[in-house]
């Protein structure tokens, strides 16, 4: 077997290709020798190999195959190789792996290793993929860790309590008592999780907080010992000692004291100390202040303390530092609802964030906004809205656009001025207008009774300048609708008279069908709504509108058909057959594509020519002139002792097509059966199978609609042996040459 | 609590991916891409916060991310941490890089991938922030190398 390659060699190889593909390459090369290696027995390298496997991961490549050799070398006695097991172990492997089980000994028997190194990782695997059943298992050992051992333990245990208390609930109670004993240490990792430990405790069940309430003076003392001591070497951050612990109690201090004035009243000190005397000039001093404004804010603070927090808020608005600025605004929005007033005062600073140039810094804004539309500042804060959403990002429109809609329903202070804005926003964005809103405006447009004509009048102006956005031509168009007349009439008190004529609404709404037809993705959603509209016309007194409308609609049935099923094609066997039939006759008749119609019945709609354009249909629908009804006659005399006669008449239905009527009659005093009919025309093809024909009975057999000639086959049995006959019907009378 | 910590380069190749939610391989893989996508049209003096990203849970989640040269270092967290602190513990990271590796560069992160994770291991456990202190993070890291290099030369004596 050749040599492993140690990690960097094969980093060396992978970045040297040149291509995606080589890359691939080199990389199943080492996969496949990474396999081999994995079956081998321990050759000193294994740690390599795994090592190696996990850099391909992380570039997207299938590694599962380690689980097992993670496992393994998670059992091994070495520590290099303890070490990369339980890496591989934590990327490779989640708790819905069977695998994840099999290490659950190891750990166990690692936490109580002699070397903390060892117990370390063990901890730091639970931590991260612990499954319940771990957890349940192990967590009485991690408790003894919590108590008795050295701090670089007891901060890892503590965080590996943090994650059992989230996976198992129950376990909390297990591991208070030994959480609060530890906020006696110095040592400020082990400070810290145990903070980060209590702080779960607290959030998950209500009994803790209540008990750890107690040691809220505890907490006080510990933060003056970092906030008021000197300088501390070992926990400086540009001059803060421990900004991270300061910010972690800090959040206990807001769990504890939310809702409770005792342990509030324990704090204000506190928090006014830390509010005054942190330098502010750099982050962390502002990461600290930060979570003070957001403790006062969150407990039951002295109001002097309030007013305090928000200010410090506001001089965080106006801050250079874009970071800054938007947890100032994700702060307000937190208070805006409980301290509106407060946040009110800030408002001129934060409709100028809209106009920032950062997506983030616009989003915040553009929330805080919203909140702060009142009645007394609808109409300015209104302006800078809509002035915000047309130039706000793509991501941001749909969700700006409902909120100056709910915003304007809620304190309009006026009907016209709703409407206007509406129709500002339809104009500005109606294309990210979500669904539902449409409803809601026609509603409201219903309501604002004396204000139809001044709103058919705008949404018809605006439907002429711009027919894209979808919600606009939907409302417009469903406004036409209902107010056409007042559009028609052309005087409106509220906006210049227009002159509208009856072909100009019907122009537009063409081109709006038009633009709609055209876009066959659109269709489906629109023609229902289209639809209404266009029927709405159908009853309308204007002949030329209702004609139109009535055209319309048939469309829409054609399209409707069409859409909803498959055209059918020449692949019907029974058609194939039926060509064949006509095929093998002497005579000649233009071979054409028949089509199929549906299935056999007696009553066929032949205006189904599939395939065919719309418009072509239309123009089928074209008057001929036919004669009136008029017999013809054929009969056939067979050699055998039965006549059977069939007859064509053929009468004006209407006069957009031809109707032909075969009899067929049986004349002889024995039954037929199995009678067939069939019948060709060079664009239609169709076929009949009618069963029995009893003795002296007529049937009446179908109707269709024929263009010119017409062939007609006739089968059946009688007295057990098979007829056929076949009949070409050249002309027919009443229709002139040239005619269809 | 940080659902996952990504280092990738301006070309979106990455770095270290490390999760503390599980998710399977090309779940992983899209999440990279589209942190990618979304961090890399970011102006450079722009906030540092990134709300959006479908793969990687919903409102309540945020991307907290650093541009160093030919680096981003992204940490996803939810509301629970502080988004200045966050900040602040990626200049921590990267400081403690820079003193394990001695000037660190990218090349550094490629060829030594596993020693980055030990690193982190020792200032993130399970999603929590464990550590912050730079002088005790590099002293574990330190301690716990030479304990494996002392391990790998009596296994050659």
């Amino acid at each position: 077997m050749s040599p492993s390659v140690p990690l960097q060699e094969m980093i060396r190889a992978i970045r040297s290709a040149r291509t995606q593909c080589e890359e691939r390459g080199v990389i199943q090369r080492e996969c496949a020798a990474i396999r081999a290696q994995f079956r081998q027995a321990d050759n000193g390298g294994r740690s390599h190999n795994l090592a190696k496997l996990l850099y391909v991961h992380m570039l997207g490549y299938p590694a599962h195959f380690g689980q097992m050799e993670c496992v393994r070398m998670i059992a091994s006695p070495r520590y290099s190789e303890k070490r990369v097991g339980y890496l591989g172990a934590m990327m490779l492997l989640d708790e819905k792996q069977d695998a994840s089980l099999l290490i659950t000994n190891s750990i166990k028997n690692d936490l109580s290793h002699s070397n903390q190194y060892v117990q370390s990782l063990a901890l730091c695997t639970l931590a991260c993929m612990g499954s319940a059943e771990m957890c349940r298992d192990l967590a009485p050992e991690i408790d003894r860790l919590l108590r008795a051992s050295n701090s670089y333990i007891k901060k890892k245990a503590a965080l590996c309590a943090v994650h059992i208390v989230r996976k198992v609930h129950d376990l909390g109670e297990l591991f208070a008592p030994a959480a609060r004993s530890l906020l006696a240490e110095k040592n400020h990792g082990v400070l810290h999780g145990a903070v980060v430990l209590i702080i779960e405790l607290c959030e998950r069940n209500p009994e803790t907080l209540e008990r750890f309430r107690k040691t809220v003076p505890d907490l006080v003392q510990i933060m003056k010992g970092l906030v008021l001591s000197g300088y501390s070497p070992e926990h400086d951050v540009a001059g803060i000692s421990d900004p991270f612990l300061q910010v972690r109690i800090l959040r206990l201090l807001r769990i504890l004291g939310h809702n409770n004035e005792g342990a509030s009243d324990a704090m204000n000190d506190l928090l006014a100390q830390v509010a005054t005397n942190t330098d502010s000039t750099k982050t962390v001093g502002n990461a600290v202040l930060y979570e003070t404004v957001l403790t006062v804010l969150d407990i039951k603070s002295e109001s002097g303390l309030r007013v305090l927090a928000v200010n410090i808020l506001g001089r965080f608005l106006l801050n250079n530092d874009r970071n800054i600025r938007y947890i100032a605004m994700t702060s307000l929005q937190k208070i805006v609802g409980t301290d509106h007033n407060a946040v009110q005062r800030h408002r001129g600073t934060i409709v100028d964030c809209l106009k920032d140039q950062d997506a983030s810094v616009k989003r915040r804004a553009l929330e805080l906004s919203l909140a702060l539309v009142s009645a007394s500042n609808v109409r300015s804060m209104m302006k800078e809205l809509l002035l915000f959403l047309s130039s706000c990002p793509a991501e941001l429109k749909a969700h700006a656009a409902s909120g100056i809609f709910n915003a304007a329903e809620r304190y309009a202070p006026s009907q016209r001025w709703h409407i206007d804005t509406i129709l500002h926003v339809l104009t500005t964005a109606g294309g990210d207008v979500r669904d539902e809103t449409v409803p809601n405006l026609i509603q409201l447009i219903t309501n604002a009774s004396e204000l139809h004509c001044y709103t058919v009048h705008k949404l018809y102006r605006a439907l002429l300048t711009d027919i894209s956005q979808q919600s606009l031509v939907q409302v417009a168009c469903w406004c036409i609708g209902e107010y056409g007349d007042l559009l028609l009439r052309g005087e409106c008190q509220e906006t210049e008279a227009v002159q509208v004529t009856e072909d100009d609404v019907l122009d537009a709404l063409e081109t709006v069908l038009q633009s709609h037809m055209s876009s066959p993705t659109r269709i489906t959603d629109n023609v229902d709504r289209i639809r209404s509209i266009v029927s709405i016309y159908g009853s309308c007194i204007d002949v030329e509108l209702q004609q139109r409308a009535v055209e319309y609609n048939a469309l829409f049935k054609k399209y409707d058909h069409m859409s909803l099923f498959p055209p059918p094609v020449c692949g019907f066997p029974q058609v194939c057959d039926l060509l064949d039939l006509l095929g093998g006759s002497e005579e000649t008749l233009q071979p054409s594509p028949a089509v199929g119609a549906p299935a056999p019945g007696l009553l066929i709609n032949t205006a189904s020519t599939a395939g065919g354009d719309l418009l072509d249909l239309l123009g089928v629908l074209e008057p001929a002139p036919l004669a009136p009804g008029v017999t013809l006659r054929h009969t056939h005399t067979h050699t055998h002792t039965h006549t059977h006669t069939h007859t064509h008449t053929h009468t004006p239905q209407s006069d957009t097509g031809l109707t032909v009527t075969l009899t067929a009659s049986n004349s002889t005093d024995s039954d037929i059966s199995s009678f067939t009919l069939q019948a060709a025309v060079p664009k239609l093809y169709l076929s009949l199978a009618g069963p029995f024909l009893a003795a002296s009975h007529y049937i009446k057999s179908f109707l269709l609609q024929v263009n010119l000639k017409m062939r007609v086959r006739i089968s059946y049995t009688s007295q057990g042996s098979a007829f056929q006959d076949t009949v070409q019907i050249d002309s027919f009378p009443g229709l002139d040459a040239a005619g269809q | 609590m940080i659902k996952a910590i990504l280092i990738f380069n301006n070309h979106g190749k990455p770095r270290l991916s490390k999760f503390y939610e599980h998710y399977n391989e090309d779940t992983e893989q899209q999440i990279i891409r589209e942190t990618f996508h979304l961090v890399s049209k970011r102006d450079e003096n722009v906030c540092n916060f990134l709300e959006g990203g479908m793969l990687i849970g919903g409102s309540d989640y945020k991307l907290i991310y650093r541009h160093y040269a030919t680096l981003y270092f992204v940490f996803c967290v939810d509301s629970s941490e502080s988004e200045l602190g966050i900040l602040d513990l990626i200049q921590v990271f990267v400081e403690t890089l820079d003193k394990c590796f001695e000037n660190v560069c990218e090349l550094d992160l490629i060829f030594h991938v596993d020693k980055v994770h030990n690193i982190l291991a020792e200032m993130v456990m399970g999603g929590m922030v464990l550590e912050t202190n730079m002088n005790e993070i590099i002293t574990q890291v330190d301690a716990q190398n030479k304990m494996e290099k002392s391990e790998v030369t009596s296994v050659l004596a």
